[in-house]
């Protein structure tokens, strides 16, 4: 068995498991994410939620992607047929295709490369395209509007959060997540990065287009933003990509800011627990949060937004970047990794 | 054998997306196919085994220029029959400027010459044991500190350009200064008084069941009450009637 997946075959094989590996459960976590958030949303509002279909409603999520199945894709008469079939595939498949780096235990991605944090800001900073995509070729003047608030949005929130992953990158001495992870086994970055901590998951929320910072799709001014011409699979597949998008994001605060796959202290009963469970504890924790802050707060306005992108968050990162820096360099605490 | 076929099928994606790029009759889908050329241009890097490079091109250029230059392109109002309209007339200037090109690039390359060690650098680009991004690193920042400071003073020249090009003093109507309204406190705003209940109400026709209890000789027995109380009473007693 190990002999046949050293072959070329065997290889390409065990790439493919590897990819089912992460994939399903991801995308039924993306399925139970819907479920989820419809439940904390209720429980906030003192109401029940989803509670017919299956016990506690958990049969859900598959009874709205049937529903999804068997709707009408509607394409709009002016559209551009080809870029509006485009947008959801890319929107979705880019959501997934960060995941290939994810570690969920030490060592266990399915490709451990040596960028993977710059991998994981690449992939996340082109979630931008199937939202303007769609914009622009459903030939609709809500749709534009959604898509031009989102392009501006993520590209301001993109330079903060790069900025804050610079600094974890100081911290960590290296670009691979495993090594990330790893650097904070005495104690988690979000411990001595605070600051940058809370910047980097607003600013999250402002990269997923989550509420408060849901401008995008804006449904009291501009009816649902960049996807109000889409219906059926090609809607579902955009709501599937921001679900995904949110662990993702979930997924990168565990890396870098919350010790992945570690327990909290590394001592007996927090060890019993082993670490994919761990990580995927935190990343719901994560994910709670997102929910709770949708129930919460109300939606921005766009030049507040713009202002705390730009005037407050990459003044605060810079500065805290800077630093960072200044302290490592002074207690000579800087890591020397390749 | 594999990385020679990825080779060519990213190199071939690239030009065809290049020459779509200034062929496409649509500005939008000359950004998308840049786009697509910029992705193959990564994979490229990412075959001579500069990850760094990839990425950063994937970041910098697709993640923000390329999403830039799609929200202008979107918006611009083209009128294509116009666009086209000189073309005839244009034609031999773009012919000329481009064949001066032409033969400016023809001498640049047959006159070019390597250093005879250039082959040996090139082989042999990063020591084994450390990674492409650290190799990197210290070239620019130990070896080429001076140039890389310039490079970055020149970038923020440009930027101080185009921002003292493009900004426009406005006058906003109703501009939101946050710092004034977080120095706002209850006692600039609000003055609580502690207004006595029941004044004047007599005097616009008003007779409280106090008063009318009074009148009938009555024990005040609500006197112990707080004045909310006894007010909800009276409201109470009126709405009963």
């Amino acid at each position: 068995m190990a002999a046949f997946f050293q072959t070329p075959l065997g290889e390409l094989v065990r790439i493919v498991l590897q990819t089912l590996a992460i994939l399903v459960p991801l995308l039924l976590a993306v399925a139970y994410a819907t479920w989820a958030e419809r439940k904390v949303l209720a429980a906030i509002q003192l109401r029940k939620g989803p509670n017919v279909v299956g016990a506690f409603g958990l049969l859900q999520p598959f009874a709205d992607a049937l529903k999804m199945l068997m709707k009408e894709t509607i394409i709009p008469a002016g559209a551009n047929r080809v870029l509006f079939l485009l947008a959801p595939i890319v929107s979705l498949t880019l959501a997934l295709m960060a995941w290939a780096v994810v570690p969920v235990n030490d060592g266990w991605a399915v490709a451990n490369i040596n960028v993977g944090i710059l991998y994981l800001f690449a992939i996340s900073s082109l979630g931008v395209y199937g939202i303007i995509i769609a914009g622009w070729a459903s030939n609709s003047k809500y749709a534009f509007l959604g898509a031009l608030r989102s392009a501006a949005q993520m590209v301001s929130y993109e330079v903060a959060i790069g900025f804050v992953i610079v600094t974890v990158l100081l911290c960590a001495g290296s670009l691979n997540l495993n090594d990330i992870v790893l650097a904070q086994k005495h104690i988690w970055f979000c411990v001595p990065l605070l600051p940058m901590f809370v910047i980097f998951f607003i600013s999250g929320l402002a990269e997923t287009n989550r509420s408060p910072f849901d401008l995008p799709e804006g449904e009291s001014e501009i009816v649902a933003g960049f996807f109000v011409e889409y219906s059926a699979l090609a809607f579902a597949l955009f709501f599937l990509g921001e679900y995904a998008n949110m662990l993702l994001m979930s997924a990168m605060t565990t890396i870098l800011f919350l010790g992945g796959w570690l327990p909290p202290l590394n001592i007996a009963p927090f060890t019993w627990l082993p670490g994919p469970l761990w990580f995927i504890l935190k990343l719901f924790a994560c994910l709670f949060v997102f929910f709770w802050a949708r129930a919460t707060f109300p939606r921005y306005r766009y030049d507040q937004l713009m202002r705390l992108g730009w005037k407050v968050f990459l003044p605060a990162s810079l500065g805290w970047l800077v630093l960072t820096a200044a302290v490592l360099l002074a207690t000579g605490w800087a890591p020397h990794g390749a | 054998m594999i990385a020679a076929a990825a080779f060519y099928v990213f190199s071939a994606i690239m030009l065809a997306a290049a020459t779509m790029v200034v062929t496409a009759r649509n500005p939008v889908h000359s950004v998308l196919f840049l786009i697509l050329a910029f992705f193959n241009a990564a994979a490229l890097f990412l075959l001579a085994g500069a990850e760094f490079l990839a990425m950063i091109l994937v970041i910098v250029y697709v993640g923000a220029v390329a999403v830039l230059f799609l929200f202008v392109v979107m918006m611009l109002d083209i009128n294509f029959v116009q666009f086209r309209e000189g073309f005839q007339r244009y034609a031999p200037i773009g012919a000329t400027v481009g064949a001066v090109l032409l033969i400016e690039l023809t001498m640049v390359l047959t006159g070019w010459r390597f250093l005879p060690e250039a082959p040996q650098w090139r082989s042999a680009p990063i020591p084994a044991n450390i990674s492409n991004t650290a190799a990197l690193a210290e070239q620019l920042y130990t070896h080429n500190i001076l140039l890389f400071q310039l490079a970055g003073l020149l970038l923020l020249v440009a930027m101080i350009g185009a921002i003292v090009l493009t900004l426009r003093e406005r006058r906003m109507p109703r501009r939101q200064i946050i710092r004034v309204q977080l120095e706002r406190e209850v006692r600039d705003t609000l003055e609580i008084l502690q207004v006595p209940i029941f004044a004047g109400t007599d005097e616009i026709g008003i007779r409280m069941r106090k008063a009318i209890s009074e009148d009938r000789g009555e024990a005040a027995h609500e006197g112990a009450e707080s004045p909310m109380l006894a007010a909800s009473h009276a409201q109470s007693e009126t709405e009963g009637h």
